[in-house]
């Protein structure tokens, strides 16, 4: 295969991870949901071991390796896990209409090309054109931790935003290096396993998951 | 290795932590707090002063320590300026020490250990702040010893009133190192490292080396209690238990002029006279202020704070003397107003204590601290009362106690100011000179007050007449702690030539130079000689003698022509045939004509009966206007901005992301 055929793959695989983004912010059953951010983790795996063919750079393979496991297989099973435990399949609530959010998201992405383009300009690297699309994913996961009222969906707009940088990671330097992926890694799961555990003491508590309960935790 | 003044002044301040941490110890901890570490911190303190003394006459000595963090260790250094306040430090706290072993003595055993761990914690850390040599050493100990004092401060910290002072006082001391350490900042300037000696070495703009001076005259005038931030004073003495009194007036406000000195003189170097003139201002209105506070106040423990107000102030003067002396170029001079500035530095650490540890038997006795309920305290305990005098009459002023010599130098050293070119500054300088003339006079009526009030007379309420409530005298522990500072007034006053002389090699090895060989020469142990034997002298042990002839003649005549002759009768009773304790003057009444002349000084609550009024009772509240003008706008203005910024905390998780949100947006427009 020649290098503009992974190129090309590397785009569309991007594309892919912008779509699963909106669908996400879109998107209002938990179960769709982590189904998504599988998807997600998996685009994310394919594109770092299409880079890590195309550039001959074995850690890559690893980190595909390990983002493999974490995010299409463990963190999907342990939130699977979470929602069974907590009953919280169905319910989302949103605090801005989703159609509203995603005219919002629209904008997002458009300022996120506008930024990346000087900056993937001076980039060398195969992938630089995918750096917009990163940083959209960025964005846009971290709109949908605001717009979302519930624990269980903001802590997947986290992992999904994680994702996002692991992406721009990749697209713009070819990854970061593999003790800095290993230290991200190993963060974000014990971060998953933290949540959920703070998950079931916020429903002890509060009887919900719904964190306006928290706001009664404000010092007046 | 006890031949070297630093190592010993490191191995007493290691063993002050030792006794501190052994205090927890919880095998019979009481007895081990009353019997063995107060009375060891003691013997450490004296071996400290003795540590001191020798390193005044000693060059420099430097050692670094294997602590502190990675490529910053802790550096330190005696010199003999520190030796000097190590001696001051240890010599007072031995005194306060012992009492302490009294005073503490019938604490229960939990509360007595914690008071033992925060004290000679504070003592360690004060010897710290006197031995480092860099910036980062010294801002740890500072920082110890400000929170150590804090929490001897609200011990007993289930009254609301003695938190809020406690919080006062914090608040006062944060602020302070907040502005010295910018001011470390500054003399650093970007370069080097925070060693004293490259502080020493850095050269300043003058206009970098104003706001390096302003940043600590303001950081350790906050911990010193000179005006406008001398607020917590008055609070916090006389909440915190009496001999941390002791300490915290006596020393803890002279490890403040140490630092004045040690970073004005020494280290940012090149004194200009305008920065003395800013001394002296500053010290004219905190010595005036606080004297007339005194006078006005009939809590016992707020007038001696008023009155260590009134004392850094005397302090300062001298201090802002020596600046403009030494910034138009009269190095001698200057040196002279440095010497009255530290001599009386040490002055009102001792008679200071002393009176501190006295209003602290009359509390632990009576369990009275408003003067206007004490009165005839002088039969129930007649040894306090002695040693209340001598600290009376030092404070005053008087010879020939200590008080006297140091302010007689400062006088001494005002009247050199023929010497300077300036007109102005010249003709300001004796000014200031009266300024101080007159606190002097202010402060022998405020102690005739409070001696004439506490301890003469009658008891005034009849719950507390005779015998004085449930206790007698002050305990043995008590008075030999009274005894050792009421000694050292006695030794100041009488021998101030060797001090004179000791302070000399301070000044030499801060400026460079000494007194004049006249006053060098003519100084022994009998005359004093400031400047030369042809322009002023003074002998204690004269006047000593003096004194002591005439009063024994007196007694003798009395004796000889009087005895026997005294006929009793009843006086003149004013037309009033039944006179009861309650028509003695008060100690508010004693203040009345001060309180009229400086009337607007004042801000009062007076509260006068009504004619119909069965029980009469007139309440008099004197109230510091610096609250008004100062302090409460400021913390009216500080509330209201945090009522502002707390809009920002909406308790909403969405509302925070959105924060950070909009923050990362902000940063990638502007940014890339």
């Amino acid at each position: 295969m020649g290098i503009t055929l992974l190129a090309e793959l590397v785009n569309v695989l991007a594309a892919f991870l912008l779509l699963l983004a909106f669908a996400m912010l879109s998107q209002r059953r938990v179960l769709t949901l982590i189904k998504l951010l599988a998807w997600q983790g998996a685009a994310l795996a394919a594109s770092t071991g299409i880079v890590a063919w195309s550039t001959g750079q074995t850690h890559l393979y690893y980190s595909a390796l390990i983002t493999v496991l974490l995010k299409v297989i463990l963190i999907p099973w342990v939130l699977h896990r979470l929602i069974d435990r907590l009953f919280v399949r169905w319910d989302i609530e949103t605090l801005i209409n989703i159609p509203t959010t995603m005219l919002i998201g629209i904008g997002l992405v458009i300022f996120a090309f506008a930024l990346a383009t000087p900056i993937s300009q001076m980039a060398t690297t195969l992938t630089r054109s995918t750096l917009g699309i990163a940083l959209a994913s960025v964005l846009l996961s971290f709109l949908m931790m605001i717009v979302r009222q519930k624990a269980v969906p903001q802590v997947i707009g986290f992992l999904a935003m994680e994702n996002g940088l692991f992406f721009a990671a990749t697209s713009a330097t070819y990854g970061m290096p593999l003790v800095v992926e290993l230290g991200v890694a190993l963060d974000v799961l014990v971060g998953t396993f933290i949540f959920g555990i703070f998950f079931f003491h916020i429903r002890e508590r509060f009887d919900s998951l719904d964190i306006r309960h928290m706001e009664k935790l404000k010092e007046d | 290795m006890a031949s070297s003044p630093l190592a010993g002044s490191l191995l007493v301040a290691v063993g002050w932590l030792a006794v501190a941490v052994l205090g927890l110890v919880p095998t019979n901890n009481a007895f081990f707090a009353r019997r063995i570490a107060f009375p060891l911190g003691a013997a450490a303190g004296v071996a400290l002063a003795a540590f001191g003394l020798q390193a005044v006459w000693l060059p420099p000595q430097i050692l670094t320590l294997p602590l502190g963090l990675p490529d910053l260790p802790f550096h330190l250094r005696v010199d003999p300026l520190a030796g000097f306040f190590l001696m001051l430090l240890g010599s007072v706290s031995a005194g306060i020490s012992v009492y302490a072993a009294g005073y503490f003595g019938n604490e229960p055993s939990g509360r007595l250990t914690l008071i033992s761990l925060q004290y000679h914690v504070f003592l360690a850390s004060m010897a710290f702040v006197l031995l480092a040599d860099d910036a980062y050493l010294f801002m740890v100990a500072w920082e110890t010893m400000a929170l150590s004092s804090y929490f001897l401060v609200i011990t007993d910290h289930q009254q609301p009133a003695i938190r809020s002072a406690g919080f006062l006082y914090l608040l006062i001391a944060h602020l302070g190192a907040i502005a010295i350490l910018l001011c470390f900042g500054v003399l650093h300037g970007g370069r080097g490292d925070y060693t004293f000696d490259a502080l020493r070495a850095a050269q300043l703009q003058p206009a970098w080396a104003t706001v390096a001076f302003l940043l600590a005259f303001f950081g350790f005038g906050a911990k010193a209690g000179m005006l406008p931030l001398h607020a917590w004073l008055p609070e916090a003495h006389p909440a915190a238990p009496s001999p941390v009194s002791a300490l915290m007036s006596g020393i803890m406000l002279k490890t403040a002029i140490y630092g004045m000195v040690r970073v004005i003189f020494d280290l940012i170097g090149n004194l200009r006279w305008e920065w003395g003139m800013v001394v002296l201002t500053v010290g004219a209105a905190t010595t005036l202020f606080g004297v007339l506070y005194a006078l006005m106040q009939h809590d016992l423990k707020r007038l001696l704070a008023y009155h260590s107000v009134e004392n850094i102030g005397i302090i300062l003067l001298g201090l802002g003397m020596s600046m403009v002396f030494i910034g138009f170029g009269h190095a001698a001079a200057g040196v002279l107003a440095l010497i009255a500035a530290l001599y009386h530095t040490l002055n009102h650490a001792v008679f200071k204590g002393l009176l501190f540890l006295g209003a602290g038997s009359i509390l632990h006795a009576t369990g009275l601290r408003n003067l206007n309920d004490m009165g005839g305290l002088i039969r129930g305990m007649p040894r306090t009362a002695f040693y209340f005098l001598i600290g009376a009459l030092a404070i005053s002023a008087l010879p020939p106690l200590n008080g006297f010599v140091s302010e007689w130098l400062t006088f001494q050293a005002a009247l050199q100011a023929t010497i300077l070119q300036h007109g102005v500054v010249r003709s300001l300088l004796p000014l200031f000179a009266a300024t101080l003339a007159l606190a002097g006079a202010l402060t022998a009526m405020c102690f005739v007050k409070v001696y004439g009030i506490a301890f003469l007379g009658q008891a005034r309420e009849p719950a507390h007449r005779t015998p004085v409530p449930h206790a007698g005298d002050a305990g043995r522990m008590e008075r030999y702690g009274m005894a050792w500072l009421a000694a050292g007034c006695f030794v100041l006053g009488l021998f101030p030539s060797s001090f004179l002389l000791m302070l000399n090699r301070v000044g030499v090895s801060l400026t460079g130079q000494g007194l004049s060989e006249e006053a060098l020469a003519g100084s022994g142990w009998l005359w004093l000689v400031p400047t030369s034997a042809g322009q002023a002298s003074y002998s204690p042990v004269i006047f000593l003698v003096v004194i002591a002839a005439a009063t024994l003649l007196t007694f003798l005549l009395v004796r000889r022509f009087y005895h026997g002759r005294v006929r009793f009768a009843a006086p003149w009773d004013c037309g009033y045939p039944e006179q009861t304790s309650r028509m003695q003057d008060t100690a508010d009444a004693f203040g009345q004509p001060i309180r009229h002349v400086f009337g607007p000084l004042y801000r009062m609550d007076r509260r006068l009966p009504g004619p119909e009024d069965a029980e009469p009772r007139y309440s008099l509240k004197v109230e510091d206007r610096h609250w008004y003008w100062l302090y409460l706008p400021v913390a009216r203005a500080a509330e209201f901005v945090s009522s502002k910024i707390a809009l920002l905390q909406q308790g909403r998780i969405s509302i925070y992301l959105l924060y950070s949100f909009i923050t990362l947006i902000a940063l990638l427009v502007f940014v890339r």
